[in-house]
C-alpha cells in the first residue's frame, strides 16, 4: 500500500490508459455494447460509459443517463474477470496421428492484459477461482491442500493470471441486486488488485497494491490527496454499502441447505427456473467446463478443447446412458447447495461473492437470497414424494 | 510466464500403446497398455482403486479403473465395457495401436488400514474392475491380509466375466467366493438372488474386518446398510463411486458429489463420508 494516496484528475484519465499501453498491456475497460456494459479494448476515456448508470432488478438490466459525467457509475454488467482467466472456450492440446502419435499442449499466449474497472466482487470472484485452479493457495484448508487428490494447477488459467494487471474501481454506487456488503467482499476492493480507483467529484483517488501498481503510478500525473479527498472516498464507498437493500444471511448455511434437501421450495423454484444456465455463465466463480474433440476432416489431427459448461445442462450429470439429475429441482439444488454450502467444504470459502448477477440476468428473476430465506423460514418441511 | 511453463500440465495425455487386448465377455475387454516414453514409464506408479484417463485419438477421454498389480507399473491393465462412443472405439484397438493416457488419479483402496484384517469384497454388475484390483493385490500378498471373501453378483449368468480368474481365487488359501445371479439358468451353479443375500453366508468373523465394494449405488447402499446391521464399523466400509468425469483433477465440476470431487477426493470413500448423500436421489 502507498503511504500517501494520490489524486488523478478525471481530465487526465487518458494518461492511465497510455501508461498501461506504454508498458505493453492490452488495455480493456468497460464499454457499452448492445445495451449492456462489457469489457473490451479501450484507447481513450471517451470509450468508457460516461454518464451511464445501470438500473438492475431481478430479470432486468437497463442502461440510463445519469445526468453527470462520471465514468464508473454503471456499477457492473454481465461480465466479471472470469473470461480473462478461465476462457469461455479454448484449445488445451492437439494430437497428431501422422507417423508417430504425438500430443502437444497449446498454452495461451502470455500477453500482458490490463483490465480497468474490475469491481470488488469481481476480484473476490477471481480469488475464489484461484482456489480451484491454482495449487499452493495458502488459504485452502490444510485438509484439502494436503488431501488425497491434492490441488492441481491449471496452466492455462495460471498463464493468464500471471499476465493480468487489475485496475480496481471501488463502487460508490450499488445496483439494486448487489449484496456484496453482506458477503463481506465489497464494495471496496481489499486485495488482489494492482491499482484501485475511487471516483470523486472531479478526480480519482488512486491507491497502489503491488509492485507493478507502484511502478505505474510513477508514470501518471498525480497530486497528493488531502484528508478531505480520502474521507470523501471512504464516505462514498460506505454509502454504496449502506444503500444495498439485499442481504444474504449465511448463518449456518451449510447445515441449513444440507438438512433441507427434500424441502418443497426446491419444487417451487423448479417451476420458475428455465434451467437455461444464465446464472452460471454470469457467475464470477462457476468453473464447470466440458471437454470435446474437434477432429480434422482427414482424421490426421485433433484438437482437444474445453468450454464453459453448466450444472443446469441436462448432460452435465450424464452417466451410463442416463442423467443423475434429470429434474430441474435437482439441478437448481445442485447449483445452490454447491454455491453457498459445499463450496465451503471444498475451498474454505463461499462460492458466492454477492455480485447479484445471477439475480439480474435470470430471465425469470429468481433471487437466490429469497430461495435461501424461504427454506430458512420453514426448515424441515418435506416435499411429497414423487409418484 | 516462465513459472507457468514448468508446471506439469495435468490435462496433457502421454502416448501409450496397446500391448495386448483380452476379450473378457460380451462387450467387455481388457487393454494392457504401456507408456511409450521411457522416462514417463519409469516414473509411473499407481495404487489399486485409482484410475487413468484413456484418450482415443479424435474421439475423447474416458475414466477407466486400473486392474493390474502396482508392483508392475510398466504394464497397466484396464477392463472396459463398450457402452459409449469412446469405449466402443477403444474396443477396436489392436496390439501396437497408440492412444493417450494420463494418470493415475484419485484415492484408491485403503491398503494400509486393511492390512492384517479380514477382507470382504463385494461387487455388483460390472463394478468388478475396481474391486478386482484389490482382490489381486491381496492374493499376491496373501500373508499380509486375513481371510478373504468375495461376494460377486451379476444380473444374468452371461454377465459373469473373469471366470478363469474366479476359479483361481476359489483355490487361494483362506479365500471364499460367493457368486450370485439375479436370475439363474439351468447351467448356473452359483446362487440365485441379490448380492445382499450372499451376506448371510459370509463368516461372521469377516464383519470385524474391512469391506470394499463397487457397483450400482442402490446396491452399494443396501450392502453397506446390511453390513452396519451386522456390526461392521462405519469407517471400515469403503465404496468406489462413479460420476461423469472430464478433467480428473477437480476443475471441471462434473463429478461433484456434495462437497467431494469423486475424481480427486475419491473414487474410493469410506461409507462415513458419503452415507447421508447416498440416501438422497439426484445428487
Amino acid at each position: 500500500m502507498t503511504a500517501q494516496s494520490r489524486l488523478l484528475a478525471r481530465a487526465d484519465f487518458n494518461a492511465l490508459i497510455h501508461a498501461l499501453e506504454a508498458q505493453g498491456y492490452r488495455v480493456l475497460g468497460p464499454r457499452e455494447r448492445a445495451g449492456a456494459i462489457v469489457f473490451d479494448e479501450i484507447t481513450r476515456a471517451e470509450d468508457l460509459p460516461v454518464g451511464r448508470v445501470s438500473a438492475q432488478q431481478p430479470g432486468s438490466y437497463r442502461l440510463e443517463d445519469s445526468g453527470n459525467g462520471r465514468f464508473f457509475d454503471y456499477v457492473h454488467g454481465p461480465e466479471s474477470l472470469k473470461r480473462f482467466l478461465f476462457a469461455p472456450e479454448e484449445r488445451l492440446w492437439t494430437v497428431s496421428a501422422e507417423g508417430t502419435v504425438s500430443f502437444k499442449e497449446t498454452l495461451p499466449e502470455a500477453r500482458p492484459v490490463a483490465v480497468i474497472g474490475a469491481r470488488a466482487c469481481d476480484i473476490a470472484g477471481m480469488q475464489v477461482q484461484d482456489r480451484t485452479f491454482l495449487a499452493g493457495n495458502e488459504k485452502i484448508p490444510p485438509l484439502l491442500k494436503g488431501g488425497h487428490g491434492g490441488i492441481y494447477t491449471d496452466p492455462y488459467y495460471a498463464t493468464r493470471r500471471e499476465n493480468l494487471f487489475i485496475v480496481a474501481v471501488n463502487c460508490t454506487r450499488s445496483a439494486a441486486t448487489c449484496f456484496c456488503a453482506s458477503m463481506d467482499t465489497g464494495p471496496r476492493a481489499r486485495a488482489g488488485y494492482d491499482l484501485a480507483l475511487t471516483e470523486l467529484e472531479d478526480d480519482f483517488l488512486v491507491e497502489a497494491n503491488s509492485t507493478a501498481g507502484e511502478a505505474l503510478l510513477a508514470a501518471l500525473p498525480l497530486r497528493n490527496a488531502d484528508a478531505g479527498a480520502e474521507s470523501a472516498a471512504a464516505e462514498a464507498i460506505e454509502a454504496a454499502a449502506v444503500s444495498q437493500t439485499r442481504r444474504m444471511d449465511t448463518t449456518g448455511i451449510q447445515a441449513l441447505l444440507f438438512d433441507n434437501l427434500e424441502h418443497p421450495r426446491w419444487d417451487d423454484v423448479a417451476e420458475r427456473c428455465l434451467s437455461c444456465g444464465n446464472c452460471t455463465m454470469v457467475c464470477p466463480t462457476c468453473f464447470c467446463h466440458s471437454e470435446t474433440d474437434v477432429t480434422s476432416l482427414d482424421g490426421a489431427t485433433s484438437e482437444h478443447r474445453r468450454q464453459w459448461d453448466s450444472c443446469f445442462a441436462l448432460d452435465h450429470s450424464y452417466l451410463h446412458g442416463a442423467q443423475i439429475r434429470p429434474q430441474i429441482r435437482q439441478r437448481y439444488r445442485q447449483w445452490l447447495t454447491h454455491k453457498l454450502a459445499s463450496w465451503i467444504e471444498q475451498f474454505g470459502t463461499s462460492g458466492c461473492v454477492g455480485c447479484g448477477r445471477c439475480i439480474t440476468w435470470c430471465p425469470t428473476g429468481i433471487d437466490l437470497i429469497e430461495e435461501v430465506n424461504a427454506i430458512r423460514a420453514t426448515p424441515g418441511a418435506q416435499r411429497a414424494a414423487d409418484i | 510466464m516462465n513459472a507457468v511453463a514448468h508446471i506439469l500440465n495435468p490435462y496433457l495425455p502421454q502416448r501409450a500403446e496397446v500391448v495386448e487386448r483380452v476379450e473378457e465377455g460380451r462387450d467387455i475387454f481388457t487393454l494392457r497398455l504401456r507408456l511409450c516414453d521411457e522416462t514417463a514409464r519409469a516414473a509411473y506408479r499407481f495404487q489399486p482403486g485409482q484410475f487413468n484417463m484413456l484418450y482415443l485419438i479424435g474421439a475423447g477421454e474416458v475414466a477407466i479403473s486400473i486392474v493390474s498389480d502396482p508392483d508392475n507399473p510398466e504394464l497397466i491393465d484396464h477392463t472396459i465395457r463398450a457402452v459409449g462412443r469412446v469405449t466402443q472405439g477403444l474396443q477396436q484397438l489392436k496390439a501396437g495401436d497408440a492412444l493417450g493416457l494420463r494418470g493415475p488419479f484419485g484415492r484408491g483402496w485403503p491398503l494400509e488400514a486393511a492390512r492384517g484384517r479380514g477382507l470382504l469384497l463385494i461387487t455388483g454388475g460390472l463394478g468388478c474392475a475396481p474391486t478386482t484390483s484389490m482382490i489381486h493385490y491381496a492374493l499376491q500378498r496373501r500373508a499380509q491380509y486375513g481371510p478373504l471373501t468375495v461376494c460377486h453378483g451379476v444380473k444374468h449368468p452371461d454377465d459373469l466375466i473373469y471366470t478363469d480368474r474366479i476359479q483361481t481365487w476359489c483355490g487361494a488359501p483362506d479365500t471364499q467366493v460367493l457368486l450370485t445371479a439375479d436370475k439363474g439358468t439351468p447351467e448356473w451353479r452359483g446362487r440365485v438372488g441379490l448380492v445382499t443375500q450372499t451376506l448371510d453366508d459370509v463368516e461372521p468373523e469377516l464383519f470385524k474386518g474391512v469391506a470394499m465394494m463397487c457397483g450400482p449405488e442402490p446396491m452399494m447402499r443396501a450392502v453397506a446398510e446390511s453390513l452396519l446391521q451386522r456390526g461392521m464399523a462405519l469407517n471400515d466400509i469403503y465404496l468406489s463411486l462413479e460420476r461423469n468425469m472430464h478433467c480428473a483433477v477437480g476443475h471441471c465440476g462434473h463429478c461433484m458429489f456434495g462437497g467431494k470431487f469423486i475424481c480427486k477426493d475419491g473414487p474410493v470413500f469410506s461409507y462415513a463420508e458419503v452415507r447421508t448423500l447416498l440416501a438422497v436421489k439426484g445428487f
